[in-house]
């Protein structure tokens, strides 16, 4: 198909969906479901009161502070174990009892020891980042080319040198492809987080939307935002995979 | 003397963790956290109740009925979005916005459509492993080696044939790996649907336990039976690679 | 540049695939890329042809037009008159090794394109093609299991055992080491002489060409014309120290200008 034609695609299927929606929802009898447009409007609603902006930057301030602090622990940390087979091996079955764990089964325990807040959520958000990269980073020293290694050896390098000048730059195509699916995680629980946890927040937006005075077009709107912030974070982060110092690491046959 | 070494160690960091976890109880003297020795008690007493096995029960049940939907609808799906890139190029970028979505945000919309309960729940479980399904059902089906659709070509298959006999078995590896983790997200989003929209579980009994008496040694039991069973599941579907048909794809 | 390239007449056998002017260009980020100039050939029954060429010059595109895998630019190939229009089984492409499927067994492999046979025909087909390429005793094995070699024979044997009239194979022994390719080379030979299918052969390795082809087509670089066809007349097996095998081998270093010492 012709470059433009098959750009054109996507729109129109997403325009072919929403038409149904519309359709569908003027067809309803309950008028509970709201309509694309009634949910353009509920945007420009929050945007006007400023709800829209304080919401969204609060989602945003956890996650950053959940997400960071997960990477400044757990990232040296998976390189650690990574790196020091024994340490590995004894911590992992840890790890691997933690993974499952769904960060939301903290919430009692994130309450009981850091209240009802912000605090709250971003613990939640660093407990559901945190292991992930931590597993990541692990995996990322395990398949690290051996002749890599032993090439930085034959040159004389010391560990620390080792570390620095091989390791590091060999994990990093692998470490950015797991910041970006755990950001992406990160923004899951950031809403779950709110929806239980906070006072403020798209998440918080949703259930607050119903409970205050069942407005399901606001709680749509949210949804709308969460997916497109989303999309944003993701593709923001996938623009660091065409850094050239990684590029190597995405090579296609 | 290996396989002893393998198993010594996370025994010593289990061990250690349970210690100091002990000491820290005793030692803060707190009501509230539980001990390790308080947790197996609490475990204990559920399974006499007969609340364990009832529990477990539901959350599987709704994440294996959620599972299910999701991978019949969406393995073939996949297939088809994998098989014709054009079709797929079309219904991608939907399919990125939706993802990002946690599921817990479809609840107001699932409890609208389905009221509280096992089907809202069920529907939750499904919407969270359809989309990880589908794209990677996608991807393996777009990385299946041209090689092989030229020589099924070449033998004369048709074009659903070359699907059923060629694309199929070659994406297969691949399609398990993302069934598992879309497995590791059911189970996960259980457990959180559980704590929201009904009232046996898992979930539901971390909620529960805090809400109703503040029994933090439920709760922790709760944490410490979901990271188990989470385990189980994925070591579970881990060994469907090892399956004579399938085990080629590992060093692939 | 020479326009035109003469088609080599075949003097006592049937001609069976013809190839009229064919040319190719690809376009790559919106410029015209020739890679094939008018090549014309005519090939036999049951003739091996070889087309020898350095590595990217297109004779692997030629072969692929030739499969009916993509549609020329001009020209066109034709096989017992009829044009060529797409891949069919009656002409089979050996890839490298890495063609064999591997979620399947050597029997399943071999049978794959036998299904519309009978569970006899087909089972007896499969144990006379295992025993053919010389994989008996590891009917059940998975390509993983099986080394360089034993997956090139086994990708000849699939194709072979949908008995097609040709066979077209592009660089098979190319992921192999010089050891083994040396025996797979007899064996394909063997092979040959044992079902006389018509072959069309791609390799860059000179000396491989002449030891295995009737004629050897020797392709110029991009865009690919023809640049002379040898004609080899040593019956097998080939002393690969005769004078005339090392005159013949000369004249085709010669024609793509290469040194003789290193």
């Amino acid at each position: 198909m012709v470059g433009k034609l098959k750009r054109a695609l996507p729109v129109s299927f997403i325009a072919i969906l929403i038409a149904l929606w519309q359709l569908g929802v003027s067809r309803e009898t309950t008028h509970i479901i709201p309509g694309p447009w009634a949910v353009v409007l509920g945007i420009v609603e929050l945007g006007r009161n400023g709800l829209l902006l304080k919401y969204v930057v609060a989602s945003l301030f956890r996650v950053t502070w959940g997400f960071l602090s997960a990477v400044v622990f757990g990232i040296p940390l998976g390189l650690f174990l990574g790196w020091n087979h024994r340490a590995g091996t004894a911590l992992n079955p840890l790890i691997q009892v933690l993974r499952p764990i769904s960060p939301l089964a903290w919430i009692p325990i994130a309450i009981l020891w850091f209240g009802v807040g912000d605090l709250s959520a971003t613990f939640l958000i660093f407990l559901a980042s945190f292991l992930p990269l931590t597993v990541n980073a692990m995996n990322a020293v395990h398949s690290i080319d051996p002749v890599h290694l032993n090439a930085g050896r034959n040159f004389g390098l010391s560990q620390p040198q080792l570390v620095y000048r091989v390791l590091y730059p060999a994990v990093m195509p692998q470490l950015i492809v797991a910041l970006r699916i755990t950001l992406g995680i990160s923004w899951l629980v950031v809403v779950a987080a709110e929806m239980i946890a906070v006072n403020s927040g798209l998440g918080f937006l949703i259930i607050d939307a119903r409970n205050a005075g069942n407005r399901y077009d606001l709680v749509v709107a949210a949804m709308a935002l969460i997916g497109l912030i989303g999309l944003l974070l993701d593709t923001v982060m996938r623009r660091f995979e065409t850094m050239r110092s990684v590029r190597w690491g995405f090579r296609s046959d | 003397m290996k396989r002893l070494q393998t198993l010594l160690w996370p025994l010593v960091t289990a061990a250690i963790v349970l210690t100091v976890w002990q000491l820290a109880v005793t030692a803060t003297d707190t009501q509230i956290f539980p001990s390790p020795v308080g947790v197996e008690k609490a475990v204990a007493q559920l399974f006499r109740k007969g609340l364990l096995l009832r529990y477990v029960g539901d959350s599987l049940f709704r994440v294996g009925t959620g599972y299910l939907v999701a991978i019949s609808l969406g393995i073939p799906l996949g297939i088809v979005l994998g098989y014709y890139p054009d079709a797929g190029d079309a219904v991608s970028p939907l399919i990125q916005i939706l993802r990002p979505i946690s599921p817990l945000a479809w609840i107001p919309l699932s409890v609208v459509w389905f009221g509280v309960g096992n089907l809202a729940a069920i529907f939750l479980i499904s919407l969270a492993s359809f989309f990880p399904v589908v794209v990677s059902t996608m991807n393996a089906v777009r990385n299946v080696p041209h090689i092989f659709l030229r020589a099924g070509c070449n033998f004369g298959l048709s074009p659903i044939a070359v699907l059923t006999r060629v694309v199929f078995p070659a994406a297969l590896p691949q399609i398990l790996i993302g069934l598992r983790i879309s497995l590791g997200i059911a189970w996960l989003v259980v457990v959180a649907a559980e704590m929201i929209a009904v009232d046996s579980g898992l979930g539901y009994l971390i909620i529960d336990s805090r809400n109703a008496g503040k029994r933090y040694d439920l709760v922790v039991a709760g944490m410490l039976l979901i990271g188990l069973i989470g385990l189980g599941l994925d070591t579970g579907m881990r060994r469907l690679n090892y399956l004579k048909s399938m085990r080629w794809g590992i060093s692939q | 540049m020479a326009e035109i390239a003469l088609p080599w007449k075949v003097t006592n056998t049937r001609t069976r695939l013809k190839i009229e002017h064919l040319s190719m260009s690809f376009r790559d980020n919106g410029r015209a890329v020739d890679v094939l100039d008018d090549v014309s050939l005519d090939v036999g029954e049951g003739e091996f042809v070889c087309i020898l060429g350095p590595s990217g010059c297109g004779k692997s595109t030629l072969l692929n037009i030739v499969g009916g895998f993509i549609p020329p630019t001009k020209g066109r190939v034709s096989i017992d008159g009829e044009t060529v229009r797409g891949p069919d089984p009656r002409r089979i492409f050996v890839f490298q090794e890495r063609g064999v499927f591997p979620w399947l067994d050597v029997e399943d492999n071999i049978g794959f394109g036998l299904s519309r046979l009978s569970r006899q025909e087909k089972s007896r087909r499969i144990d006379y093609y295992v025993r053919l390429v010389g994989l008996s005793g590891f009917e059940h094995a998975y390509p993983q299991e099986l080394s360089g070699g034993m997956k090139q024979r086994l990708e000849v044997a699939r194709a072979l055992a949908v008995n097609p009239d040709m066979l077209f194979l592009d660089e098979p022994f190319g992921a192999l080491d010089s050891i083994t390719r040396l025996v797979m080379r007899g064996e394909l030979l063997r092979i040959w002489e044992a079902e006389r299918k018509t072959i069309l052969f791609v390799t860059h390795d000179i000396e491989e060409s002449v030891q295995l082809a009737d004629r050897v087509v020797v392709m110029s670089t991009r865009p690919a014309e023809i640049r002379r066809i040898v004609e080899i007349d040593i019956p097998h097996p080939r002393d690969i120290s005769s004078r005339r095998y090392l005159q013949l081998r000369d004249s085709i270093f010669e024609e793509i200008g290469l040194a003789h010492k290193v």
